[in-house]
């Protein structure tokens, strides 16, 4: 088992979500996060006070699933996030020892 | 007595008690989250404070008989003979305790426009002596001078209608001793000590705009042609106040910010109000222009002299008082209110040197006092708080509580 941690512009969640939904991915955690790579922060200003702001706002989606699953699932969240410009975010794939369903017990793929 | 301008004058207080909730709100929106609820509580509470302060001493102090035109003596203690009928001088239609809750709220907000000089680093003990001290030896005596039966001020002849001399002007020289006494806070210049809620201070802007009416139409004291004329001033005086700001912002950095337009428009009010009840809508209109660039130029000043002036008390109260006593020397005129006098640009030159006697007594005197009442404080108690509460913000460690449990 895998787990995909993506990070995103906002504003592409819905796209992405709904493209993880049709390839069968059932549940998924989304956290607000801020962040920066190469794309640059902005400028605030207050009063005439100037503030560098170099984070910027992003979604962070984390999803376990099967290894099988993960290459579908990286394209799919390529396609709906990027936009072209900088800034589009990173996929992480990472593996993962354990799965288990709380209510259930149930663990491993039965627990996906 | 006269039933409309009791009536006026009790709403009128109402309208400026609602001002120290809106600074409240205007001054926790411009700090950080952490420090949220000190705020508020620095200027809520001081409505209970002062208010207590002001029916035991103060309104004896400022409007009671007078001594050598310096002080009200303490006749009136516990407001002993402030009673139902109206006094012989200072408002004649309404019931004497009706002028007394009006000035009450005058008295409350004062102390609490400072708190923005030392914003997000006061211990909130030393914090609340101050403010009872600085109220009865500061507003209290400036209050008797300017408006007081037999205050040497106003028999001078100043002209102050609603509160450059004993409200903007006293705030802001107090808040500058504040700000240099205090010092700056951790990250001041070097880190981002940014607004964590803009909506907010619009909101606390946009009740202060309300309740300035009561503020300076009020200061007519009657429901009449006075009280409109001071209402209209007063707006416009906002207004133009807002757009300079915001037009010479957009000029110098690119942008127009909300934050300015409220600034802008805080500016105007607060200038215009010594001078509402003299001033045509047109002198109103040039004083907001003039208080739109001269706050925003006092702001920048700010940053050129290096102290934390956190919220802008100095720049704003502090230039919009001095200035707003000047124009009022310029731009009074008797055909507007005929209690009052002539500015130079009606023909009369002395006024304007009067004007500046006022504001040259008030800076000295207040700055003086309020920089020693700070150091009494701070030898006795301490006035800042330890740099790990700094850090970790006023609402936990001076009030074990979290703003926001999201």
């Amino acid at each position: 088992m895998k787990k995909i941690e993506a990070i995103i512009k906002p504003f592409r969640l819905d796209d992405v979500k709904k493209g993880l939904s049709n390839l069968g991915i059932k549940g998924m955690t989304v956290s607000e996060v801020r962040g920066f790579g190469r794309q640059r922060g902005h400028k605030e200003v207050y009063r005439g006070a100037e503030y560098q702001v170099d984070f910027v706002a992003k979604i962070k989606i984390e999803i376990v699933l099967e290894a099988s699953m993960v290459p579908d699932a990286m394209k799919v969240i390529q396609d709906q996030a990027r936009t072209g410009e900088i800034g589009d975010g990173k996929i992480f794939v990472i593996p993962v020892e354990q799965v288990v369903r709380i209510r259930t017990g149930e663990s491993g793929k039965e627990a996906l | 007595m006269d039933t409309g301008d009791t009536t006026f004058i009790l709403i009128c207080a109402a309208l400026v008690m609602l001002m120290t909730i809106g600074l409240a709100l205007f001054y926790a929106g411009m700090v950080r989250s952490k420090n949220a609820l000190g705020t508020i509580m620095q200027s809520f509470i001081i409505i209970a404070l002062i208010t207590v302060e002001w029916i035991l001493w103060g309104y004896s102090m400022a409007f009671g008989p007078d001594k050598w035109g310096v002080i009200g003596g303490l006749e009136w203690f516990g407001l002993r003979g402030v009673g139902m009928a109206p006094h012989s001088v200072y408002a004649t239609t309404i019931p004497h305790q009706v002028f007394m809750i009006y000035q009450c709220m005058f008295a409350v907000i004062t102390p609490a426009l400072i708190t923005g000089a030392f914003a997000e680093r006061m211990r909130f003990g030393p914090f609340l002596l101050f403010s009872l001290l600085w109220a009865t030896f500061v507003y209290n005596p400036l209050a008797h001078w300017i408006w007081g039966d037999g205050g040497w001020l106003g028999r001078l002849g100043a002209l102050d209608f609603a509160g450059g001399v004993a409200v903007h002007l006293s705030s802001g020289v107090a808040a500058l001793a504040a700000a240099i006494l205090l010092g700056k806070r951790e990250g001041f210049g070097t880190e981002e000590l940014r607004p964590h809620n803009l909506p907010m201070t619009l909101l606390g802007a946009g009740l202060l705009w309300f309740g300035w009416f009561g503020f300076n139409a009020g200061s007519a004291l009657a429901a009449g042609s006075l009280a409109g004329s001071a209402f209209v001033a007063t707006h416009v005086a906002g207004t133009t106040g807002a757009l300079a700001w915001v037009f010479m912002e957009w000029r110098v950095t690119g942008k127009a910010t909300t934050l300015g337009g409220a600034s802008g428009a805080i500016a105007g009010l607060a200038t215009v109000t010594p001078a509402a009840g003299f001033v045509g809508p047109i002198s109103a209109a040039i004083i907001g222009i003039l208080a739109g660039v001269g706050c925003y130029l006092g702001i920048m000043a700010k940053n050129r002299f290096g102290y934390d002036d956190s919220l802008d008390v100095v720049g704003i109260h502090g230039v919009g008082g001095v200035l707003g006593l000047l124009v009022t020397g310029l731009f009074a005129s008797v055909a507007i209110n005929p209690g009052g006098a002539d500015g130079l640009f009606f023909g009369n030159t002395a006024q304007l040197s009067i004007q500046c006697i006022a504001i040259g007594v008030t800076i000295v005197y207040t700055f003086v006092v309020s920089y020693t009442l700070l150091k009494i404080v701070d030898k006795l108690f301490g006035l800042r708080v330890e740099l790990r509460d700094e850090r970790s913000g006023l609402d936990i460690t001076q009030h074990e509580e979290t703003a926001y449990n999201i």
